[in-house]
Formats: structure tokens, C-alpha cells, sequence
């Protein structure tokens, strides 16, 4: 067994200043085996695979790629000793075309017969069984697609070594299905696969061996038979957790007044950003949520709550009383907060530290000729990461540093240090831990047994059923159900988002 | 967390010298130093200051230290505006030269109609009138200028080409182009010395726009605003912030820098030539903010940096001027080599490099450490 391993790293170290990202890290791959490199946001999967594509240098260990030790310098080192990586975000260039993508970089001389590519490229496409046409614009072409082009050109350039990383979570069902299809190919032409995933059931639905780390350091290697899923996932923790099924308390629910005077109220909202106009109400101590595929406008709708992009009509109430909400500082003043789906591009102030992201919404809603002292900003900062147990070496830590569900958590506190009334938290678990998802889910659980409104979206439904009491389903830009009760199971859920017939 | 501890339990002078690298001070502040000693070194009169009578008969205090503090004031309240709206545009205004020529010229449009020796109540009416307006003119062409960066979305450095280009053009129509003189020794007073007082004037306008911005820093968010609109536009607004409302706000704080600037300068000469006037100041102004370690790119900056940039560089062409050997027209060149050294050292490659050594330093250690465990 050990004679075919494609690539050995041993002793793997890395620091950044204050931090040890990795420790001591051992890692094992086979000819021939996916291997999921699992554990939570911060244990050092994302280093790991930074300091193999050589994107950072190593501080020490060794890696031997076929029993040849290796140096890597640069992730074009990287590639051509035979190790491809397709990260989460596509890489590839939208505005060329496919096979253009596929060979770009790679040609020879200053003259490129492009009949000849294109048809190589066609027949490489066929083999794998992508859909994709050689000729057409990858921008036209679904993600599910362009990552598959982007393995097809890794597959092309001869990798033993295939680094995928998240490649799932911004695909559908049967779109994952094909990526999988076509991963079970490879591993049968004998490339070795590295999947990095935080979905479960995708790691045991395609994967050999899992390695999970914690905190830096290796926890083990494991053949997927023999670690059940909730050992995984304790493995990961390093502790034993509680069912997450168990956290929803009933008795919190039935204390909800649906016959008082909504917290927030909206009539005939009508945003610009192609949902149509909808009515909405939720009521104190409710956790709500939007549900639907995605782009079906559950996000343009909240958007539209919290004035995020322009509102072209609509009545507005809160607490009965009718209010004009036309931009993000009136939702604010009116007790509404927002934490965005996109994490990097609209959460995040990259650059600054933790304590500046953290009062940053409290701060603007005191007014720019405000200022909190220093003192006062660093006991909020404080206060906080402790609350959230954040996990950052100092206050000043700039936030882009942290791991992506520490981030998130940041975010949080930003959210719940101005205090609102009405909390929206879109997405507030993508990409982030099983750990860090509990922790949140049991916070917007706890948050509504203390009398605040919360509407939370998520794309994994069993997350919406644990924390939910009511579902808003949306379908292309409209409302087309509301689910309440013994109506919020998986299978009413699914028959509301994909056809209105269900009663 | 015994990591934790085994980090911070070595505040040894390894650590120590470390901090001081990564801080952003550290690049003019050895600028400065290297400077110094060479300027000690090739002459040990370099430093020599005098009082000594001027030609007008004032005890004035002269030397090579007093010229670069008083010549840097111009750049030093620039690079105050410049760090500004590099931090929220993302980018840098060149049309600042040209529009000192504009802030100069209605400063003299204002006061070549007195005659020269009215009374000192009339004269100071005068003067407070002529600033006022040239910071409102100002002010108006850098809302122009913030106006097409943060509502058109056009890159500052496109949209100031168009002020840089027709900025001196419109300071001489200001005047008819005419050639103008005060005569008012009393006008001179703001860009030389006044009577009685040794320190050049435009070294007390400096420290009271040092003053004034700190205090806006510690008395308003523009700090953390303008950082979180260069560094993240979409999620300032969301957290409420209105980004095109800061980034014209800091063009306007350019602006007003600016009039003070041309409002010295046309004192410092009792006259204007408006194709001469500030010229290539822009450019020392952007260096003065890239040589404090601000990210041009925007976000995070330090006002103390890029002031200490600007003396830097006054620092600099005074002492090329030194040299009778450097023919003046080659200075530029030298200039820019010197430059060139600087930015290399600040850069992030050599910051990187000397990151990445200490790592490998202490990954030997922690491998060593591992080792005798196991023994």
C-alpha cells in the first residue's frame, strides 16, 4: 500500500506571526483515492493546501511527490510537478472561451493552430463527459460547468495530484452529482484526489480516506468505513457534541403572539433588483425564514428589507407605526440589522482590525462626529469576542486574517452590539464549520427566546427546520408559500419550492 | 493555550527589533537618519543655524535645517490631503499643482486691487476675505474632482488629468493673464518672516494644520470611514456609511489643503507665474504618501508617516542642491534613484523576506524542541 503513494508530506510546519497554522502536519496520499481533508475553519486544511500549491513556503517538513523528494517554490511549480488545484472561486477567465481556458499558458511558440486545440479540447471534453462545447464563452457556461473545465484542464496537463477545494458549495444537487461522476473517473485513471468539503454526506458519498486536523495539528487518517459520521465530527471538535436535532425548544415557540402588532411589518415592498412586490411580517421572539433555490430572490428580498439596494415602493411599519426605510442607516436606526450573504464582499472590512469591525455598525449609528473612545471600543471588542468565543490573537488583528468562521462571528458581534430588534442573517453558516453552524443556530434560538426577531436563510433545509417556526418559500422573484407547524418537514418544503401544488 | 504564551514569552530584542520593522514609521524615520549622517558626514556645517539680520534688518534664524522645514511646509500639508483621499478613493490626485496656481491667482485677484499701504485694520479685512475665498474655490474644485470620482465612479488619477491639464490655463484667465507684483511688504509676511519673529511663517501654518487634523481625526470617524470606504465599499454601505459622501468629503479636505498651499506660495514671492507655480508638487505630494508605507491602493494610512515622507523629501532635494558638483537639471535623477532605494526597502517583498526568515528561524526551534521531547 505504502509503495503507491503519489505524494507524502511529513513534519509540515507553518507559522504566521503569533500564530502556528501548522504543526507537525503528516499527509498521505494514494494513486488512486479521493481523500477528504477535513476539520474545522482554522485547523490548517486551507494552509495545508496553500503551502503544497506553493502559494506559501513552507517553514519546515518535507514532501515527496512519488518518492522523489520535492521543493515547490510557486504554484506554477506546483503545476508543472504535477499538482492541480480548482479552488471554490473559479480562476479561469470568463470572456475566453473553453478551450481557450483549458490551454491558455500552455501553448509553445508564438503560433497556435486553434483548430487543432479546439478539436483536442473536444475530444478530452467528450472523454470526461462534459457538457461544454470547445467554442463556447465559459461565461456562459454554468459554475457547475466552469469547474468542471478548469479539472478537464488540470486532467490535460498530466496532474497526479487534484486539489479541489469547496468545489461544491456553490453547485446544485444534480450538478454535484455530475462533479462526482466525473471525480470517480479520474480516480480510476489512477490521479490521486484531495477534496476539502464542509459537507458530510458528500465525504461519505465519494471519498476513501479522510484526514482531519485540529487546531494545526493532525488528528489522524482514517479509512471512511471505519469512522462513522459522528465520530468524524467529534474528531473534528475534539469533543463530544449534542444532537443538533435537539435544539429547537416548542415552548419558546408557542409563546409567539402572531396577533399582536408585528415587530416589522412590509406591504406590496417592491425592490428594483427583479423580485416582485411582497408582503411581509414577522413577529417578536419569531425566528422566520426565506427559503427557495437559489436566485428565486429570498436575498433580494431581505435586501429590499433593510433598504440594502434602491426600494422602489412599498409600505414599511414597524411596531404598527409606518417609517420610510430607503437606505441601510434608516433600517439601522429603526433596530433592523443585516449580516450579508457574502461574507468577503459585503461583511468584512478587510484591512482593519477585529475591534474596528466590531463597533463599526454601532459607531456609524452614533454618528460620524462621535467617536468611541479607544477604552470604550476595545471593552465592546472584548466583551464580545468572548461572547462568540472568537478566536483571534489580539483585538488588533486584522479580520482578514482569521478563519472564515471566525470572521462570520465578527460580523455577528458587529450585528448584535448595535442591538437590534429585527435580525436578518442571511446565509450566516456558509462555509463554516459544523461547530461554528451549531453555535450559531443555538444563538439565533437563544437570541428569539430573549424577544428578538430574527429571519434566517440558509441553504441546507435541515438547518432552516431546526430553527424556524415559519418558512417564506420564494420562487423566481416571488412569494409562492408560507409553511408553519407540522407543514415544516423536508418533503412539504421541497414540493412548495419546486411546484405550487401542494395544499 | 501554551502556543499563546511560547509567542509572546519571547519579547526579547529579536522581538523588539521586529515590531519596530513592521512599523510604519520605520522607513522615513531611517530615511531621515541616513540623511542626517550623511549630511554630517560631507559637511559638519550642514546643521549650522544662525541668527543672523535678514536684508530687511529682522533677526532671522537661517541654516539648511530651517530651509527644509520651511520649503517642506507646502508639501506636508498636501501629503495631509493626499493620504486622505488615497485612503478613501483608492487613488491620488495629480491635479494639485495646477490647482494651487488657481487657489494663488484668486488669492492675488483679490488683493492686487488695494492699494499698498492701506491701514492694518483694512489690510487684515483684505487678507481674511482673499483666504476665505480661495479656500472656497478650492474647496468647489476638489468637490469637482471628488464629484467624478465618487458619482461618475471615474479613477482619480483620469478624472484630476482633467483639472491637471486646465488648471493653470484657468488661473491665468482668473487674472487676464496679467503679470502681477504686490507690493505690500505686509503680504509677504505669510510665505517669509514676520517682523520681530525668527521662525518662517509657513512653519506655524504647518503645525496648526498638523493641529487641526489631528483634532478632526480625534474628534470625528473620518478615520475609520474613509479606511472602511478604501478598503470595502459595499459592506461600508451596508454598515450605513454613505462611501461617494466620504470620498467628495476627502477630495474637499484636499481642496482646503490645497488653498493654504497656494495662498503660502504666492506670499513666499509677492507674485505668480502660473505656468511655474507648484509645478510637480503632485508628484512629491503621492511620493511623500507612498514613502510614509500607505497603501496607494487605499485603506489603511498613517498621517504621521506620510508628513515624515514629506520632510523626507524636502530633506533630499536640499541636499542634492548642496552639491555645487550636481548640475540642477540632473537633480531629478538623483532624486529618484534615492527613491527608488526607498520604496524597494518598504516593499512588501522585502517586508516578506524578512518575515519569512524569522519563521524558518522559529520552525527550527520548534522542531528542535520537538526533538528532545522524543529524547
Amino acid at each position: 500500500m505504502k509503495d503507491s503513494a503519489v505524494l507524502e508530506m511529513r513534519g509540515i510546519c507553518k507559522f504566521f506571526p503569533g500564530v502556528r497554522a501548522l504543526e507537525n502536519v503528516d499527509f498521505t496520499l494514494r494513486e488512486g483515492e479521493i481523500h477528504a481533508l477535513m476539520g474545522e475553519n482554522g485547523a490548517g486544511k486551507s494552509t495545508l493546501i496553500k503551502v503544497l500549491t506553493g502559494v506559501y513556503p513552507k517553514d519546515g517538513g518535507d514532501v515527496t511527490l512519488s518518492g522523489q523528494p520535492v521543493h515547490i517554490k510557486s504554484p506554477q511549480d506546483a503545476q508543472n510537478k504535477g499538482i492541480a488545484t480548482v479552488y471554490q472561486e473559479i480562476t479561469l477567465c470568463p470572456n475566453l472561451t473553453v478551450a481557450e481556458n483549458m490551454y491558455i499558458g500552455r501553448t509553445s511558440g508564438p503560433f497556435t493552430n486553434w483548430n487543432k486545440i479546439n478539436s483536442s479540447a473536444g475530444k478530452l471534453l467528450d472523454e470526461l463527459g462534459i457538457p461544454a462545447l470547445p467554442t463556447e464563452q465559459l461565461g456562459n457556461c454554468s459554475i457547475a460547468i466552469q469547474q468542471m473545465v478548469a479539472i478537464a484542464r488540470a486532467v490535460d496537463m498530466d496532474c497526479k495530484v487534484l486539489i479541489l477545494d469547496e468545489p461544491t458549495s456553490s453547485l446544485d444537487e444534480q450538478e454535484v452529482q455530475k462533479l462526482f461522476n466525473l471525480m470517480r473517473d479520474l480516480k480510476a485513471k489512477g490521479v490521486g484526489i484531495i477534496f476539502v468539503t464542509h459537507f458530510l454526506e458528500q465525504v461519505y458519498e465519494v471519498c476513501d480516506r479522510i484526514t482531519v486536523l485540529r487546531d494545526g495539528k493532525l488528528v489522524g487518517e482514517y479509512v471512511i468505513e471505519d469512522l462513522p459520521r459522528v465520530q468524524l465530527v467529534s474528531k473534528m471538535l475534539g469533543k463530544d457534541f449534542d444532537d443538533m436535532a435537539e435544539i429547537k425548544n416548542d415552548a419558546d415557540i408557542e409563546k409567539i403572539d402572531y396577533n399582536g402588532v408585528p415587530v416589522y411589518q412590509a406591504i406590496n415592498l417592491t425592490g428594483t433588483t427583479g423580485i416582485k412586490p411582497f408582503d411581509f411580517e414577522i413577529h417578536k421572539g419569531e425566528v422566520n425564514g426565506f427559503t427557495g433555490l437559489l436566485g428565486s430572490g429570498r436575498s433580494e428580498s431581505v435586501r429590499a428589507i433593510f433598504g440594502a439596494d434602491r426600494v422602489a415602493g412599498g409600505t414599511v411599519k414597524i411596531d404598527g407605526k409606518e417609517v420610510k426605510i430607503r437606505k441601510p442607516l434608516d433600517a439601522m436606526k429603526h433596530g433592523i440589522s443585516y449580516l450579508p450573504e457574502d461574507r468577503k464582499l459585503d461583511g468584512i472590512v478587510g484591512d482593519l482590525s477585529v475591534r474596528d469591525n466590531i463597533i463599526l455598525a454601532l459607531q456609524v449609528m452614533k454618528g460620524f462626529f462621535k467617536p468611541f473612545s479607544r477604552a470604550q471600543a476595545e471593552k465592546f471588542a472584548d466583551e464580545y469576542i468572548k461572547l462568540l468565543s472568537i478566536k483571534t490573537a489580539s483585538q488588533d488583528t486584522p479580520i482578514k486574517s482569521l478563519s472564515g468562521g471566525n470572521q462570520q462571528k465578527v460580523i455577528l458581534a458587529r450585528w448584535l452590539l448595535a442591538n437590534p430588534q429585527y435580525l436578518i442573517l442571511d446565509e450566516p453558516t456558509r462555509g463554516i464549520d459544523v461547530g461554528t453552524k451549531v453555535e450559531i443556530q443555538k444563538l439565533v434560538l437563544k437570541l428569539a427566546s430573549e424577544g428578538k426577531s430574527i429571519t434566517f436563510i440558509s441553504s441546507e433545509i435541515d438547518e432552516m427546520i431546526r430553527t424556524c417556526s415559519r418558512l417564506v418559500v420564494m420562487r423566481d422573484g416571488k412569494v409562492v408559500g408560507e409553511l408553519k407547524g407540522d407543514d415544516l418537514n423536508q418533503n412539504k418544503i421541497m414540493a412548495t419550492i419546486a411546484g405550487g401544488e401542494s395544499k | 493555550m501554551t502556543t499563546d504564551t511560547k509567542v509572546q514569552s519571547k519579547g526579547s530584542a529579536g522581538e523588539f527589533f521586529g515590531k519596530i520593522i513592521r512599523n510604519q514609521l520605520f522607513i522615513p524615520i531611517v530615511a531621515l537618519t541616513l540623511l542626517v549622517i550623511f549630511n554630517l558626514i560631507s559637511d559638519p556645517g550642514f546643521f549650522k543655524i544662525a541668527l543672523e539680520p535678514s536684508s530687511t534688518g529682522n533677526l532671522i534664524l537661517s541654516g539648511n535645517l530651517i530651509t527644509i522645514i520651511d520649503n517642506a511646509s507646502e508639501l506636508v500639508i498636501l501629503a495631509i490631503g493626499m493620504t486622505l483621499v488615497t485612503s478613501a478613493s483608492g487613488g491620488q490626485d495629480i491635479s494639485v499643482g495646477a490647482t494651487i496656481a488657481i487657489a494663488g491667482s484668486t488669492v492675488l485677484r483679490i488683493v492686487k486691487g488695494y492699494a499698498p499701504d492701506i491701514p492694518g485694520s483694512q489690510f487684515a479685512g483684505m487678507i481674511i476675505v482673499s483666504f476665505l475665498l480661495c479656500v472656497v474655490v478650492s474647496a468647489l474644485f476638489g468637490a469637482f474632482n471628488g464629484a467624478l470620482v465618487a458619482f461618475f465612479k471615474i479613477q482619480p488619477m483620469v478624472a484630476t488629468l482633467i483639472l491637471f491639464t486646465a488648471g493653470r490655463s484657468i488661473a491665468a484667465w482668473i487674472n487676464n493673464n496679467d503679470n502681477i507684483s504686490i507690493n505690500d511688504k505686509r503680504f509677504g509676511y505669510f510665505g517669509n518672516f514676520i517682523p520681530g519673529i525668527p521662525v518662517p511663517t509657513p512653519v506655524f501654518i504647518t503645525i496648526f494644520c498638523i493641529i487641526v487634523i489631528a483634532l478632526v481625526l480625534k474628534f470625528t470617524n473620518l478615520r475609520l470611514y474613509s479606511q472602511s470606504v478604501g478598503i470595502n465599499a459595499s459592506s461600508s454601505r451596508l454598515n450605513g456609511i454613505n462611501p461617494k459622501m466620504i470620498k467628495l468629503l476627502t477630495f474637499v479636505i484636499l481642496g482646503v489643503c490645497v488653498a493654504v498651499c497656494g495662498f503660502i506660495k504666492v506670499s513666499r514671492t509677492s507674485s505668480i507665474t502660473y505656468s511655474v507655480i507648484a509645478n510637480n508638487i503632485e508628484m512629491d505630494a503621492i511620493l511623500a504618501v507612498a514613502l510614509g508605507g500607505n497603501n496607494l491602493g487605499g485603506g489603511k494610512f498613517n498621517l504621521t508617516s506620510s508628513v515624515l515622507g514629506a520632510y523626507v523629501i524636502q530633506f533630499l532635494t536640499t541636499t542634492l542642491y548642496k552639491f555645487k558638483e550636481i548640475d540642477s537639471s540632473s537633480i531629478s535623477a538623483y532624486k529618484a534613484v534615492v527613491v527608488i532605494l526607498l520604496i524597494i526597502i518598504s516593499s512588501p517583498f522585502v517586508r516578506k523576506l524578512i518575515e519569512d526568515f524569522k519563521n524558518k528561524r522559529e520552525a527550527a526551534k520548534a522542531e528542535a524542541a520537538v526533538g528532545k521531547e522524543k529524547a
